[in-house]
């Protein structure tokens, strides 16, 4: 019965189901009035088709209106439409729909209890389809966000012949440290480096926890044959330290990246001095 | 019976592990070297461990316990090339193997033995060799 009342009101229920929208203002703007006026005229006649042969949503017959649901409900997750709001898009159907059916089938009560019932679940189905999708998506941008803080807090770069850098910024949980840890030994054996400097200004806490995995990782260096300088202590951090008695007896410390590194290059038997014609072009 | 070769380099042992450690065989390396260093004078022991994969707690204190050995026996230990891996996992055992001297390879383990023994009185690089 479906599929002949939507068919004979298609023009109609359109009509009705884009003023449902633009009634419970789910666009934000027109150009997504227009798309969703397609995108609804596209729904409805492959509604049609697939009722024609099955009602089982989750179905092969469905997949064109699964299909189109899905990119609705993953461009308008990506765009940070709420659930709420995306779930509206479809079970603001129901009033034409429930017209429809009510027109066609006036005089039949048991008809129309049926058809009413049957409707109703297909867009229960239909809209619970849509969250799913929604839900996903968003877990998606999560997920992937996570994955980028990961690999962006790590970098261990080389400021000089034997001498690596490890810029630690965020948060240092058990998870991270180990991936810090991993890195940092890896690039070690890599370069042949002597002396890492593990800089902290961008740790914005440091408690019992991120001290024992600092130790940690500079133990582990240690064993390997290098050395680790740790820098940018703030005053902050240092009075924390102090007052929690964590004991960083023998891992040299300084204030500033910049100190730490002077003192890296004089233990690697480098000096730095100034040109003494500074300012003058160089004859090469 | 598998051995761990015990090399002399100058007035230098060198010992380089090759093959996954098991108990008996640090046991035996670990009786080899003490003699050597009776029998040789040796003033510096290296020990490369760049091929080991695996260890445990008891290797671990194996190292420690041959390095202190050597000392009482006036050499200084030098262990060279530990892996990444051989590093965290010793860590997570809770030995951070106090009191040893390590090294990134070879060389640098070579030039921290030199460094960190004075000379000996009385005698040149040729007797020490010899």
């Amino acid at each position: 019965m479906l599929p002949q009342i939507i068919a004979r009101h298609e023009g109609e229920l359109l009509a009705q189901w884009l003023q449902e929208q633009k009634a419970n203002s789910i666009h934000q703007d027109s150009g997504q009035e227009a798309e969703a006026r397609q995108i609804s005229s596209e729904f409805l006649r492959n509604l049609k088709n697939s009722l024609s042969s099955s009602s089982d949503v989750q179905g092969a017959e469905f997949a064109l209106v699964r299909e189109l649901l899905a990119d609705l409900s993953r461009s308008r997750g990506v765009q940070g439409y709420s659930p709420a709001q995306t779930a509206t898009y479809i079970f603001s159907f129901k009033k034409p729909l429930f017209a429809a059916i009510k027109k066609e089938l006036g005089n039949n009560a048991e008809g129309l209890a049926s058809e009413t019932w049957n409707a109703s679940e297909l867009i229960d189905k239909l809209g619970l389809f849509t969250m799913e999708v929604h839900q996903k998506t968003r877990e998606e941008v999560i997920s992937r966000q996570q994955q980028e803080m990961m690999e962006l807090s790590t970098p261990v770069v080389k400021l000089w012949s034997g001498i690596l850098a490890l810029p630690l910024i965020g948060t240092l949980d058990s998870e991270r440290t180990q991936v810090v840890m991993e890195s940092l030994l890896q690039k070690i054996v890599q370069t042949g480096s002597d002396i890492a400097i593990i800089d902290i200004t961008g740790v914005p806490t440091v408690d019992t926890l991120v001290a024992q995995h600092l130790l940690k990782t500079i133990t582990a260096a240690r064993l390997m044959g290098a050395e680790c300088i740790i820098s940018g202590i703030r005053p902050q951090i240092a009075q924390t330290i102090v007052h929690l008695g964590v004991d960083l007896g023998g891992v040299t410390t300084k204030a500033s990246l910049a100190d730490a590194f002077a003192m890296a290059i004089q233990k690697r038997g480098f000096t730095v001095s100034k040109i003494k014609s500074a300012g003058l072009p160089v004859a090469m | 019976m598998e051995r761990i070769p015990i090399l002399r380099m100058g007035e230098f042992l060198l010992v380089t592990i090759q093959v996954d450690m098991h108990d008996q065989l640090a046991l035996t390396l670990q009786d080899d070297l003490t003699s050597q260093i009776n029998a040789t004078g040796a003033r510096g022991v290296l020990i490369d461990i760049s091929s080991l994969e695996v260890v445990d707690s008891f290797i671990g204190r194996m190292l420690a316990n041959m390095s202190a050995m050597s000392r009482v026996l006036d050499a200084q230990t030098v262990v060279v090339g530990m892996q990444p891996a051989v590093a965290i996992t010793l860590v997570e055992l809770g030995m951070s193997l106090e009191g040893i001297r390590t090294a990134l390879n070879v060389d640098k383990g070579m030039d921290l033995l030199r460094s960190c023994l004075p000379p000996r009185l009385g005698e040149d690089e040729e007797d020490a060799a010899g």
